[in-house]
């Protein structure tokens, strides 16, 4: 077999990595170039700096080091017994590539995963060497993002973190069971205790060291992980619940949701369909209500018939029609915590109404004005001069919002 | 004509740019302390006005113009958008300011709204700005240089060029737009006037590199071409390298996701058996959890427990620890948050304040053994905290028999049960743990328990003295503990 160019190994290392839903570079510690005269910042927001025809952000060159992988997990395209063509980039050219994309301005950083190969540790060494090399040799303040091997050692994910900003390990499916059938050779109680470690190392660090009263940087924009949706058959109500423990055990920056893809040279045992994208927007909008709006994990679905987010409607406004016996909201006087459970109120509307009526009453119009759509919120709100009356109990009500919604979005 | 034209205003301002802020505010500030209604202006600036310079009243000596400090932030934001009649509206706004001076917080004032979305405009165009420059190399080693073109909507170069400073700062780097230009020479930046599309490189040997990178990157199977123009409008893309792909990869996206699914699958990779062989040899067999013969045995056994659904939500199984001819075992309810990370019992907050008043009473702990009733921590997660939820009889009642084993392989003299839930465990019965609090009670196999709090009491205590005594009470009941282990 005659050598890959470059170019080759980008084209089959990119395409590896594109079924990985995750590409935020947000989140992280404020830096820049000045001091080192290198090249590079990240100011808190991410930057997206493309956008493929999927709607994807493109912030991050993300790519595998290699797409030779020992396991065999059937949803993923590198699997050991995919047919797919293989490759594997050196060290040096991840780096230069790296370098060459973020001088140009095409992207924000680096998102560095791999196939395993030979053993975890190896394979990990080599993405730790490439974000060393970046940092060090390179002089390089934009983003990393390091995927964790759970199997590697805590020596090298030590190291990790003392260059990514980022570290994530993928629990790969909301269940241990999905993972034992799905991904036979993964441990669910080491993908556990990794994430464990990674928390315990982050709040050890983030502590002043006594001499110096400094905090040391390690891994900055917090560890995040991604999980498949679809492959299996967990419910969305299994799936927040997942995530929801995530959360709280690991303190995750986020949970990302990856539409299950099909993927050429799929394994028999998975389904053949496109991937359900719109469940995946709705995971990430239930995600918001846990991580923003203040909701538990279990009340989002309570009540509903299959445990299922609707599909139609976003999880707010089908919560709030599940829950109508807490409303209307009275916008001049409720709570924020009650505001912010108003269908079509996101948190910055909230803190405007907060702010706006301290100095004058607010009436419908005025809502209006400050928010996107007022078909959505008018049943769910008393203003000055407003009341829904009978409007938030009424038979329909669903059917009534999506229809005016709808009509407001061909303008 | 216009009615500015036709000088129909008092005042006609001259600025020197469109984004000379500093002359607008100087302007501003001398006409509102002289009273001057916002009708009476006209704005212009120098490049596009034959109207001749007006003078402007002196600022009345001593006179102060109070308005918001957010104000200036805001008008400097607003400043930038290209709205020509923005210079008008900013004064407006701070004619109104004089006497309303809480109008920025009233976000449903059209004119609040106005200045609030032409701001918004700017920063979505900044944004655009240091995501869309596509740089572009000329020149080798020592004359290496970067240039861009750039088309942004809004008067932003000035006020971007310090994020391309904090980005670029090893590297000597040009901004071109049709009205300034930036450049850094790796020193000093530079604001210059405008320039045209053919001044920049029009090519460079990395776009076939990153063109790759965006075709592959892209999965046909969940083509979204709204959300992608949402957020990259079509009048970027003449300047992105990567643009003129996107109608073929949208033409060909149905077609090619059809062929993915329809890729059905085939024979495993010549290679997949060899690498199954090497690195995934059979599991040998598991010690069967009822025949650990040591404690260190038994741990490795109930590292799997499934015995009760505790498993599910924690990260592991918390198992006892201390040396396995120890006289007595500490028995406690359930490993909490820093016990279920670091899989050892008592080393979060109660486990500290245990282990400082057994040190306190002179009970050396690693010649104690200590455990939990249940071994697997049970939490509700509320946020981004796990909020300790209480064992129920079930869970006690499965997790005994780990107890069970452990108690039949140390054969300790005494058990310690710290708490009610550990009482439970031990005595199978549920007691009232403040009252008996103290006692031994010996069960039907000759064990003695000594029942006492549990730790995590102490700490739930707010008032300070209260809280001292508790701890007293617990130190005495340590004493007791340790002269019941030497007798």
């Amino acid at each position: 077999m005659s050598a890959l160019t470059v170019r080759e190994k980008l084209a089959i290392l990119s395409d590896a990595a594109k079924y990985d839903a995750s590409c935020a570079s947000s989140g992280s510690a404020k830096k820049d170039s000045l001091k080192t005269g290198g090249i590079g910042s990240t100011e808190g927001m991410g930057i997206c700096h493309s956008y493929a025809p999927d709607g994807r952000c493109i912030s991050l060159l993300k790519i595998l080091l290699t797409n030779f992988c020992i396991y065999d997990c059937s949803y993923c395209i590198n699997r050991s017994s995919s047919n797919v063509k293989r490759a594997r980039f050196s060290i040096d050219e991840v780096v230069k590539l790296t370098m060459d994309f973020y001088r140009r301005n095409y992207i924000e950083g680096l998102f560095l995963s791999s196939g395993v190969i030979r053993s975890p540790d190896e394979t990990m060494g080599e993405m730790v060497e490439v974000a060393r090399r970046l940092r060090l040799e390179e002089k390089f303040s934009g983003y990393i993002h390091l995927k964790t091997i759970p199997e590697s050692s805590a020596e090298l994910v030590e190291q990790a973190g003392l260059y990514a900003d980022r570290l994530s390990i993928n629990v790969e499916l909301p269940t241990d069971e999905g993972v034992k059938k799905l991904a036979p050779e993964k441990k669910p109680e080491t993908i556990r205790l990794s994430m464990a470690r990674l928390r315990q190392k982050m709040e050890e660090k983030a502590e002043p060291t006594l001499r110096t009263k400094k905090r040391e940087r390690f891994a900055p924009g917090g560890q995040s992980t991604q999980m498949i949706v679809g492959a299996d058959k967990t419910s969305d109500d299994g799936i927040l619940h997942t995530s929801a423990r995530l959360y709280g055990s690991y303190h995750l920056r986020r949970v990302c949701y990856s539409a299950f893809s099909p993927i050429p040279d799929s394994s028999s045992s998975l389904p053949l369909q496109k991937p359900p994208l719109m469940r995946e927007h709705r995971l990430y909008q239930a995600d918001w209500l846990m991580r923003f709006y203040g909701f538990s994990q279990p009340e989002i679905l309570a009540g509903s018939d299959d445990g299922m987010l609707d599909l139609a409607i976003d999880p707010k406004l089908a919560w709030a029609l599940r829950n109508r016996g807490q409303f209307p909201v009275d916008v001049n006087r409720a709570d924020r915590e009650s505001l912010l459970r108003v269908p079509g109120l996101g948190t910055k509307v909230v803190a405007k109404i907060l702010e706006t009526r301290r100095h004058r009453r607010m009436r419908l119009e005025d809502v209006g004005r400050i928010c996107q759509s007022i078909a959505k919120l008018r049943p769910f709100i008393i203003a000055e001069g407003w009341s829904p009356g009978a409007l938030t109990d009424k038979q329909g009500l669903r059917d009534k919002i999506m229809r005016s919604c709808e009509q407001l979005s061909l303008f | 004509m216009k009615p500015a034209e036709l000088n129909l205003a008092r005042y006609s301002v001259r600025l020197d740019s469109e984004t000379d802020f500093t002359g607008w505010r100087d302007a501003a500030r001398r006409l509102a302390l002289n009273e001057v209604r916002p009708e009476d202006i006209s704005w212009h600036v120098a490049a596009g006005s034959d109207q001749p310079p007006c003078d402007l009243p002196a600022a009345p000596v001593g006179a102060q113009l109070v308005v918001p400090r957010d104000f200036i932030v805001h008008a400097e934001t607003a400043f930038c958008h290209s709205d020509p009649t923005r210079f008008a509206f900013l004064y407006r706004m701070l004619w109104r300011l004089r006497t309303e001076p809480k109008l920025l917080s009233i976000a449903s004032d059209p004119d609040a709204r106005r200045l609030e979305s032409m701001e918004k405009a700017v920063r979505r165009d900044s944004h655009k700005m240091h995501a869309f420059v596509r740089f572009r190399k000329i020149g080798e080693g020592a004359d290496e240089r970067y240039v861009a073109w750039f088309e942004p909507d809004h008067f932003i170069v000035e006020r971007n060029a310090d994020f391309f400073v904090r980005r670029f700062t090893g590297m000597r780097w040009t901004i071109l737009t049709p009205y300034a230009s930036a450049d850094w020479d790796g020193e000093r930046l530079a604001i210059g006037p405008g320039a045209a599309k053919g001044d920049a490189p029009d090519q460079d040997d990395t776009e076939a590199l990153w063109r790759t990178y965006f075709e592959n990157i892209f999965n046909p199977a969940r083509l979204k071409v709204k959300a992608m123009q949402k957020e990259m409008p079509k009048k970027y893309w003449r300047n992105l390298p990567e643009a003129s792909l996107i109608p073929d990869l949208i033409a060909g996206a149905d077609k090619a996701a059809k062929d993915m699914i329809a890729k059905m699958p085939t024979t495993p990779a010549p290679h997949h058996d060899k690498v199954q062989a090497r690195h995934w040899p059979k599991q040998s067999v598991e010690v069967p959890q009822d025949e650990a013969s040591t404690i260190s045995e038994l741990r490795e056994a109930a590292k799997g427990c499934h015995r009760c659904p505790l498993w599910r939500d924690a990260t592991q199984t918390v198992f006892g620890e201390g040396p396995d001819n120890a006289k007595v075992i500490f028995v406690g309810e359930q490993p909490g948050d820093q016990e279920d990370l670091a899989g050892k019992p008592f080393v979060g907050p109660a486990g500290k304040v245990f282990d400082a008043i057994l040190d306190d009473a002179g009970v050396e702990r690693h010649k104690v053994y200590v455990t939990n009733a249940v071994k697997h921590f049970k939490f509700e997660p509320r946020g981004k905290r796990r909020i300790h939820s209480k064992p129920n009889a079930g869970e006690v009642q499965a997790c005994r028999w780990w107890i069970d084993r452990e108690f039949a392989l140390i054969k300790p003299e005494l058990a310690v049960a710290l708490g009610a839930t550990a009482a439970l465990s031990l005595l199978g019965k549920a007691i009232p743990v403040t009252k008996m609090r103290g006692q031994v009670i010996e069960r039907e196999d000759g064990l003695r328990v000594f029942i006492t709090i549990h730790p995590s009491f102490i700490l739930r205590i707010q008032e300070p003295a209260e809280k001292e005594a508790e701890r007293e009470r617990f130190l005495r009941d340590m004493r007791e503990v340790k002269r019941l282990m030497a007798a």
